[in-house]
């Protein structure tokens, strides 16, 4: 069953209806329609698809703040750095983090020196070498949206179970819907509908993003993502342009929720709190981070390793921030193909495997 | 990052809230904990750094193309 979300005659059917629904769309707006997925996974499997280039001229797709390690401010990944300078810290951390450039070094860099830091799949596995590991401080780098940190939280609780005394996280977590509302409240942005993050609304549920088409009156759609749950969004919210219509609709039943995934809300809850955090390109978003809260501070990496960094330098010419609110698209950027390339990248969004810089590269970008 | 991989459940356990699943003929085993319905072999999770976060409907599944196929063949 699940493979025929991977039909292509099914794709190939949703695509031709494409670009007649986007022309209504078009006639609309008097101009072609804008949508923006918000989901550093969407981002890849738009540019695999190859859909873009497909319906070029008819709408344009664009790319949003839905990489957790693009959006990690400067400062914070500084930070992250100066923490893997600390004798006797094994820095844990998701392998997305390694090679994206603080303001003078970067993890696999100080990790080249000699500094400790360690690739984890799951926060889990963490945990378990922090049990290995007693002598060591492990600091975890919480990096990720509503998806990633229940299981953050878990792997905190299954540490306090054990009563490890070495292991603690430093978060950077932080949430979507504070930043798309932040994006919203953009008077310059002209975004006509949104392709919203499957696998976060499988944790909020989809009423968490009902605000969209409420509040702004914007269509938006959350999907899954095989091509055809792409298509199947890209066509949902066309026709709702089309008809002057703003609903926010989910197109993942299979997994989504009305409500989410309540589990997973308590354990985040009953580890975190929201506060204030910065985000690149964003600059402060109201309540849109999760930091440990004050009875647990123990665990805090921020609490129990209090680090004051020198003032961080944005990265000369990257275009990143500027990428990630939608301003510009990657080739826009003077650094992209040229002096920032995902083998010597200047910003996060070449370096992430998700970012929208590496995927264009990657995928949709041919030397001239 | 939310990079999620579907698994078919191979075995479950619920007393110590783990399940083997099964993708493209790679084992592993994962956590259930945040999952609040019913597992059972056969079925599929959706994982995400080891941790299912949810069940795949496909009851669900099979609807939505339906609904599609109907959608384009009225067009």
């Amino acid at each position: 069953m699940l493979n025929n979300t991977r039909d292509p005659a099914l794709e190939q059917k949703i695509l031709s209806k494409l670009p007649s629904l986007a022309e209504k769309a078009s006639r609309r707006l008097g101009r072609p329609p804008v949508l923006m997925e918000v989901c550093g996974t969407h981002t890849m499997a738009i540019a695999k698809s190859g859909m873009r280039s497909l319906l070029a001229g008819n709408l344009e797709l664009r790319s949003g703040p839905g990489c957790p390690v693009c959006v990690t401010d400067q400062e914070d990944i500084d930070k992250m750095i100066a923490l893997a300078g600390l004798p006797n810290v094994i820095i844990a951390t998701f392998g997305d983090m390694l090679r994206v450039p603080g303001t003078g070094s970067s993890l696999e860099i100080e990790r080249a020196r000699g500094a400790q830091v360690e690739i984890f799949y799951s926060p889990s596995d963490a945990v378990l070498f922090a049990a290995r590991n007693p002598a060591k401080e492990i600091v975890f780098l919480g990096v990720g949206f509503e998806t990633t940190i229940p299981a953050v939280a878990l792997g905190l609780d299954a540490a306090i179970a054990q009563n490890l005394r070495n292991y603690t996280i430093l978060s950077s977590h932080k949430l979507v819907p504070p930043v798309m509302e932040a994006l919203l409240g953009d008077q310059e942005l002209k975004i006509d509908g949104f392709i919203l993050p499957g696998h976060v609304c499988a944790i909020t549920g989809r009423k968490a993003f009902d605000f969209i088409s409420g509040k702004h009156h914007i269509p938006a759609v959350i999907t899954g993502f095989e091509t055809v749950d792409l298509l199947e969004s890209i066509y949902l919210l066309l026709q709702q342009i089309a008809g002057g219509q703003a609903q926010t609709i989910n197109g993942y039943t299979r997994l989504v929720r009305e409500e989410g995934n309540k589990k997973a809300r308590e354990i985040m809850k009953k580890y975190f709190e929201t506060a204030d955090a910065r985000w690149r390109g964003f600059g402060l978003v109201p309540q849109s981070g999760l930091v440990l809260k004050k009875q647990y501070s123990f665990y805090d990496a921020a609490t129990r390793f209090p680090l004051q960094v020198p003032a961080s330098r944005p990265l000369k010419g990257c275009a990143c921030g500027d990428i990630l609110k939608g301003k510009l698209t990657s080739p826009q950027c003077p650094l992209f193909a040229k002096k920032c390339t995902p083998l010597n990248p200047v910003g996060p969004c070449m370096v992430s495997s998700e970012g929208a810089c590496a995927a264009y590269y990657q995928y949709e970008w041919t030397a001239k | 990052m939310c990079l999620g991989i579907p698994g078919k459940v191979v075995e479950v356990n619920f007393i110590e809230n783990w399940a083997i699943v099964e993708t493209f003929g790679v084992q592993k085993k994962i956590s259930i904990t945040l999952v609040d319905e019913e597992i059972e072999p056969g079925d599929y999770l959706m994982v995400h750094t080891g941790y299912a976060i949810g069940k795949i409907d496909l009851r669900e599944a099979e609807t939505t193309l339906k609904l599609w196929e109907e959608i384009l063949l009225a067009e």
